[in-house]
């Protein structure tokens, strides 16, 4: 039954809601404005500096001083390349586990998960050994494989969620219908589970896309993504508050319009299953 | 060919046995329907047959050779779910053509296939819709479509009718036994629904907790039941199942009677007397609810549609000696 909701309460909810989006939001809008500001107008009080003019000369400066699109690149390919190479090893996984289960699979994924209440730092120094002895050090690859893993079991609960909605009989029917287990995953189960796999894949590119501590402790220049670039700018010599603003607006730009684009698919995914 | 096999079957999971060693030979071009109550293992005996479940010993043969190890899709058999289980994001067309696709089947021979079956199914119409925009009926249709593509050695029907409404139901039962006059092709059937056991059956297999209790053509099971399982199970309203001194009278441990075998009339040279419960009046039929002071539970009685009685109003029966089953203490027949 709905509820009854009178007009000025439902403009005091909205009100509500607003001021705190706008809380919430306003770290980046800050940022947005600083980064439009000279170095010294970016670190006068508050409202001079909104009062002050506006300049692109930060932007100028941070794509002659480091390679945006160099940066840029590597973050696409390893953001990208992790998620996709993580699907690759979470959908038979994920299928095993949603449709057959055995003793163990609840133990099993709870696992997975307990692997993600370990702080990063503690394993930093085999993974930093390892990387050199491979020589795997400041390459994408080696990133890739890295934030994959740390994004695996993430990738594999989302996926047997999704999966565990797809009723069983359709995959039966399929076998019936004579489809070997790789045509059975290939053109029914996956066809039915986009939805989920584009809410995954979305999700996963966003916490690689963002991911500071291994791409910071794993790179130096040549796999260096928009993390790194960020970085780079809170130099020991003074922060330049305009530039790290700029530098920052350039990283999270692509992110950002990508995930305004994708929000309605992105929720869907996120609040699946929630309500049945 | 369709002939098919089982041997000493049988079924666990963990450590309940499902299925105790079963078995029970389906010949070809049979129409053999599953019944049971909820939970009697018709459901998995199928699924056994279809190669869904593995068995946990005995062996099953189909058209003579050994398939207990062979994956279902090399059985050679089509199976129809209660779920209609369509692929829901291909058209009907595809979905029909699905399992003729996965035979590697060039696309000339696909369509004509599909072309044909649709026209026996009349849905030709919807081949480019999407198994959402279709009714439940279609959608079974849609789904025995992409059985009978295959040309199998036998169809499997899981409760194909449950999710139906009751008028669809009726209409569909008698498709499916066209269906059967046509092909010929050996059916197995799983229902609850002893109705649809009784009109569309060749051969009943009557299960409880795993067993057959009975197997026989569907007049057999209702004229002669093994046991009272089977007389309890079989016709709709139930037998009338009596023990205590009326039983003892006729040398059994319990006697049965059906509601169209006990005549109601108003002399005094009846054997029962009771007074009316509930009547049903269907128009045709009139069923009695009668309480006696002999039994907690009432006897059901089918009279004509034009006998003229009510609740509080006394009745006069006399059962049909002739049409008594009789059962000893284990529930077994006595001839």
């Amino acid at each position: 039954m709905a509820r009854a909701v009178t007009a000025s309460r439902k403009a005091l909810t909205t009100a509500i809601a607003g001021a705190l989006a706008f809380l919430m939001f306003f770290p980046i809008l800050w940022i947005v404005v600083l980064s439009l500001k000279t170095e010294v107008d970016a670190i006068r009080a508050p409202w001079q500096v909104l009062t002050s003019g506006w300049t692109f000369e930060s932007y100028g400066a941070v794509q002659e001083r480091s390679d945006y699109f160099k940066h840029f690149w590597n973050s696409v390919i390893i953001a990208f390349g992790s998620t996709l190479l993580g699907l690759v090893i979470a959908v038979p996984a994920a299928w095993a586990m949603a449709f057959v289960p055995g003793k163990r699979t609840k133990d099993v994924l709870m696992w997975m998960l307990s692997t993600k209440m370990l702080p990063p730092v503690g394993v930093l120094v085999p993974i930093y050994l390892l990387f050199i002895n491979i020589g795997l050090l400041d390459t994408r690859f080696g990133l890739v494989i890295v934030l994959m893993l740390i994004n695996l079991p993430i990738i594999i609960w989302m996926l047997y969620t999704y999966f565990r909605e797809i009723p069983g009989e359709i995959l039966e029917a399929a076998r019936m219908d004579g489809a070997s287990l790789r045509e059975e995953v290939l053109y029914v189960l996956t066809p039915m589970a986009i939805p989920g796999m584009a809410s995954t894949v979305l999700l996963n590119v966003i916490l690689a896309w963002n991911e500071a501590f291994w791409t910071l402790n794993l790179t130096a220049s040549k796999a260096a993504p928009l993390t790194a670039f960020i970085a780079s700018y809170s130099s020991p010599e003074g922060l330049f508050y305009a530039k790290l603003s700029a530098a920052s607006v350039m990283a999270i730009a692509p992110i950002l319009i990508m995930g305004w684009f994708s929000q309605k698919q992105l929720v869907r995914g996120l609040t699946f299953g929630a309500v049945k | 060919m369709g002939r098919i096999t089982l041997d000493k079957v049988r079924k666990s999971f963990g450590a309940i046995e499902v299925i105790p060693p079963l078995d029970l030979t389906i010949e070809d071009g049979e129409f053999v329907v599953f019944v049971g109550p909820s939970g009697c293992g018709k459901s998995t005996l199928l699924r056994l047959i279809a190669g869904l479940e593995d068995v946990s010993g005995g062996e099953i043969r189909i058209d003579g050779k050994d398939a207990t190890d062979v994956p279902p899709a090399k059985r050679g058999l089509a199976m129809v779910f209660q779920s209609y289980a369509l692929y829901p994001h291909m058209s009907v067309r595809k979905n029909i053509a699905f399992p003729l696709r996965m035979a590697g089947m060039d696309k000339a021979e696909q369509d004509r296939r599909v072309d044909d079956a649709a026209r026996v199914l009349n849905l030709t119409d919807y081949l480019d819709r999407r198994p959402g925009q279709l009714s439940g009926g279609q959608r079974q249709r849609v789904a025995i479509g992409r059985a009978i593509v295959r040309e199998p050695a036998a169809f499997l029907f899981d409760e194909p009718l449950s999710n139906l409404d009751a008028a669809l139901r009726v209409g569909m039962r008698l498709e499916i036994s066209e269906l059967h006059e046509r092909l010929k092709t050996t059916m197995i059937y799983v229902t609850h629904d002893q109705v649809e056991a009784m009109t569309m059956a060749d051969k009943i297999v009557v299960l409880n907790a795993g067993r057959i209790e009975q197997v026989g053509s569907p007049l057999e099971l209702y004229r002669q039941p093994r046991n009272l399982f089977v007389a309890g199970f079989i016709g709709s309203p139930k037998m009338n199942l009596i023990t205590g001194p009326e039983a003892e009278k006729r040398g059994a441990h319990t006697i049965g009677i059906r509601p169209e075998h006990i005549k109601v009339s108003d002399d005094d040279t009846c054997i029962w007397r009771g007074t009316v419960g509930v009547s049903e009046h269907l128009g045709s039929d009139t069923f009695f609810h009668i309480h006696m002071p002999s039994r907690d539970e009432p006897l059901t009685v089918r009279a004509g549609g034009d006998v003229d009685l009510y609740h509080g109003d006394h009745i006069c029966l006399t059962p049909d000696e002739a049409h008594m089953h009789r059962f000893d203490e284990k529930g077994n027949r006595i001839e």
